[in-house]
């Protein structure tokens, strides 16, 4: 579904990612993985299309993603939800919904999708006239998810869906994650919180210092002698 | 004599109301552009005063009829201000602000002078007289009040368009968080332009209402440009409750002290308490919270 091939990217002079390449297949949740400035959130950014790499190829179904202009990229089925959630905090959770639908695709099924989203965060309707940036971090989290839902994609970026959460919280996220996976998305996610994204990925790559250092299945990943005394403690 | 006074007193209450209306639609224009774009238009007076050429030449000069002349002018007007946003400001929007603001100064020079060569300093009117309403012993112009009911009408049209629609929606969404919209799919750089033709629309809606109460001449912007900027920095440049609020306490001000002085020091209070405001809530009326 998404491939990216020995792609370097990075912010004017100063270089994130070296040489990265990886794949997602369809129906696959993938997980990033990685120490804090590794370039985990540079490698989502670029997907996006909100970075541009500077060497290197990325196809989405076929589709070059590099010759696509960053505000066209969802329209080929790709959400991200960002880094710190970045909801628009001075707008209601419906608005902030409603932006989610932004590309001529989506509009017409918005109310179906709206309806699609308030039946997998029922709490988020309970809350849909309240001002995004009054919610709590928990429900901002659903309001970022829901808002990329929105777009009807078939893959989902998440980009450090648990940080600044609260460790219950962050169970509840991760719970999230899972009921996302079993409407059929594809996920690709970014975390920090290695031991909980293990749990719900298929496979991970471990990203550190810009370059990917190892990857397998979730369940050999946790095994693996590297990861558990970098990540894990034990 | 307490009687009479009273009446003064309420007239020029309902007067600084219906001119609270139109500083409102002024201010509105202007607040919508810096809150999306985030560029402050120096030079949005000097687009009401092309509107307020365009509505003579077009009803006086032509004879074109005033409704159709009026919606050409408020086409017109968007027209350059999707203009002025694709040659002067889209260049410098990674400029330092105080480019920006040179540059948009720049162009109110250069709209000054290029209308004094083109119109001269002769001042012109529609030559049309509205009459003037007489409620008992007040006077209240029909031009003031087909003013301020079009300019409510045009802000309340405004609202529904930003509450309503998708491309409102994300003009209100870019304002708060502009970096992620391509992540929604917006293209930022057709919200800018949206939003200049916007703002431009509205500055010529306000010269069509303006064209009845003042004569035109190039340098009427300084009459309404001042005015605008302090109300939209003592509303809050991007806030448009408090912008919308700060008009009808600007306008108040310069009515009332009209009333018992001249009007010229109901100018001079309004800028003097927009001064000490300064002082006491340099955010605005309505500052933010976060």
């Amino acid at each position: 579904m998404l491939q990216l091939r020995d792609i370097d990217a990075g912010y004017g002079s100063f270089q994130a990612l070296f040489g990265i390449s990886l794949e997602v297949n369809a129906g696959e949740a993938v997980g990033v993985i990685g120490p804090n400035g590794a370039g985990k959130t540079t490698l989502m950014r670029v997907i996006s299309g909100l970075i541009r790499p500077v060497r290197g190829s990325m196809q989405m179904e076929g589709a070059d993603l590099i010759a696509t202009p960053a505000h066209r990229i969802v329209e080929l089925g790709i959400a991200h939800v960002p880094e710190n959630r970045r909801l628009f905090p001075r707008m209601t959770v419906e608005d902030n919904l409603r932006m989610g639908a932004f590309i001529p695709a989506a509009r017409p099924k918005f109310r179906a999708r709206l309806e699609f989203v308030y039946a997998l965060f029922p709490r988020l309707s309970e809350r849909r006239s309240q001002l995004a940036g009054t919610l709590s971090g928990g429900e901002q989290q659903m309001c970022a998810i829901g808002r990329a839902l929105m777009s009807e994609p078939r893959l989902l970026l998440l980009d450090e869906p648990s940080a600044g959460l609260a460790p219950v919280i962050v169970q509840q996220v991760f719970g999230l994650v899972e009921r996302i996976r079993a409407s059929g998305l594809t996920v690709l996610i970014v975390e920090q919180n290695v031991r909980q994204v293990l749990r719900v990925v298929d496979r991970a790559y471990l990203l550190e210092a810009g370059t990917l250092r190892a990857s397998g299945d979730a369940g050999a990943l946790m095994q693996s002698e590297t990861i558990r005394e970098a990540y894990l403690g034990v | 004599m307490a009687d009479i006074f009273d009446i003064y007193l309420l007239e020029a209450l309902i007067n600084g109301v219906l001119l609270g209306g139109v500083l409102a639609l002024l201010a509105l224009g202007l607040n919508l552009v810096f809150g999306v774009i985030d560029v402050v238009w120096i030079c949005y007076a000097e687009l009401i005063m092309l509107g307020m050429y365009g509505m003579f030449f077009l009803f006086h000069q032509y004879h074109v009829p005033f409704l159709l002349s009026a919606m050409i002018c408020i086409a017109g007007v968007g027209v350059l201000g999707m203009v002025l946003h694709v040659v002067v400001i889209a260049p410098l929007l990674g400029a330092a602000p105080i480019n920006q603001f040179l540059a948009t100064g720049g162009v109110l020079f250069f709209l000054q002078s290029a209308a004094t060569v083109m119109f001269g300093i002769d001042f012109r009117n529609l030559g049309i007289r509205l009459p003037v309403l007489a409620v008992s012993e007040m006077f209240i112009s029909y031009a003031r009040l087909l003013a301020f009911g079009v300019a409510l009408a045009g802000m309340v049209v405004l609202y529904l368009f930003l509450a309503r629609t998708y491309t409102g929606t994300a003009i209100r969404a870019i304002a708060q968080d502009r970096q992620i919209m391509p992540l929604m799919g917006v293209d930022a750089r057709r919200i800018y332009l949206v939003t200049s033709a916007i703002g431009g629309a509205l500055a010529g809606l306000a010269a069509t209402l303006l064209v009845l109460q003042y004569d035109v001449h190039p340098f009427i912007g300084l009459t309404f440009g001042p005015t605008t900027f302090m109300i939209c920095v003592l509303g809050g440049l991007g806030n448009m409750v408090g912008v919308f609020i700060a008009s009808f306490v600007f306008a108040e001000i310069i009515s009332v002290s009209g009333l018992y002085l001249d009007l010229e020091w109901g100018y001079v209070f309004a800028f003097g308490f927009f001064i000490a405001m300064m002082f006491v809530r340099p955010q605005g009326l309505l500052a933010r919270r976060t």
